[in-house]
């Protein structure tokens, strides 16, 4: 198997491609990982060690790492060149995901910003 | 269609077929471009999902008086579904490598713990539905009660979808065998749940877990 050889040109997403011992082996590493990730998320999320506000960033960051790991060692898809359809199509993918939801917080959070009446000024408007 | 220069696959594998996908042979043959074709499909759920996410995340604060989230959410009940959820996806893929060696038993074997942890998470996930609405947090209540019940019910109706879905690929595999047709559906299937898998991860981050920060 060379890398020109043309059966390697394209694979399936999620299909795996190896030995026996090779693919679990795999699927073993990832659920580890997922493990770690996941538990780290939990005890993040639970302790006050860390700086509270850099806890939601540190969450996220995590559950991208964690979407990552599963992405690599549960759906196979990697960087290799019998992979370039299945990344290309997960790249469009992520690229319309961060737009629709960066795009929506930050608008719809301005909107709040402009839109919303002060609190106090809405009390003094109810009592009239 | 097997063309003549299309020697049989083996197992989940393309391997002896001899089209590259590049044009001059025609198009790929089937076992990629059904899997491909699919992976779009899963991707395009994710934008679906990306729209709910960013729904919720906006309307997460409007509780309208009633309940919010750090009142509603159990982080140990969270916990065991995503622990399911996760197993449940490795299991799969276990499934899928007994499957391509054509091992009837353990594939099944493993599909039914599949199937088995996907169910312990729906009862978990339904259960947790049924006491918030008694507990006065049902959908109507606010604006983020509906966008939560839309969000994670969603992903709730797409995992109960998966498992109808794994019920009918046992029995295909049982009643037609490791068929290359079959072969290409059971992908599919792995596809769907490992990716709903990913979605869970989301929704335990953005939702369960910085919801309930102190």
């Amino acid at each position: 198997m060379t890398e020109h050889d043309p059966e390697l040109l394209n694979v399936a997403p999620g299909q795996p491609h190896d030995s026996m011992v090779s693919e679990t082996v795999a699927y073993v590493i990832g659920l580890a990982l997922a493990l770690v990730l996941t538990g780290v998320s939990f005890w993040v999320a639970s302790t006050s060690a860390l700086w509270g506000p850099g806890v939601a960033v540190g969450l996220v960051v995590l559950a991208i790492a964690q979407m990552g790991v599963h992405l690599v060692f549960f759906l196979h898809i990697t960087s290799g060149p019998d992979n370039t359809n299945n990344v290309l199509a997960l790249a469009f993918g992520v690229l319309i995901v961060f737009l629709v939801m960066i795009g929506t917080i930050w608008i719809m959070s301005h909107m709040n910003a402009n839109m919303a009446p002060d609190p106090a000024m809405m009390n003094l408007q109810m009592q009239h | 269609m097997t063309s003549a220069s299309e020697a049989p696959a083996v197992g989940l594998t393309h391997m002896g077929s001899e089209d590259t996908g590049l044009g001059h042979r025609g198009p790929e043959s089937k076992s990629i471009v059904v899997p491909y074709g699919f992976w779009l499909f899963v991707l395009s759920d994710m934008v679906l999902f990306s729209a709910l996410f960013a729904t919720y995340a906006s309307l997460v604060n409007a509780t309208d008086g009633g309940p919010t989230t750090s009142q509603l959410f159990d982080r140990n009940l969270v916990a065991i579904e995503t622990l399911a959820l996760l197993v449940s996806s490795f299991v799969c893929g276990l499934a899928m490598i007994t499957a391509k060696r054509k091992n009837m038993l353990w594939t099944q074997a493993w599909l039914v713990l599949t199937g088995l942890l996907g169910l312990v998470f729906l009862s978990i996930e339904l259960h947790e539905f049924a006491s918030m609405v008694a507990e006065g947090a049902p959908p109507q209540r606010s604006a983020f009660l509906s966008a939560f019940f839309t969000l994670v019910g969603c992903h709730g109706a797409h995992v109960t979808a998966g498992l109808m879905w794994l019920g009918t690929m046992m029995a295909q595999i049982w009643a037609k065998g490791f068929r290359q047709d079959i072969m290409r559906r059971l992908l599919c299937f792995s596809v769907f749940w490992h990716a709903l898998d990913i979605i869970w991860v989301a929704i335990f981050t953005i939702v369960y877990l910085i919801g309930t920060l102190p």
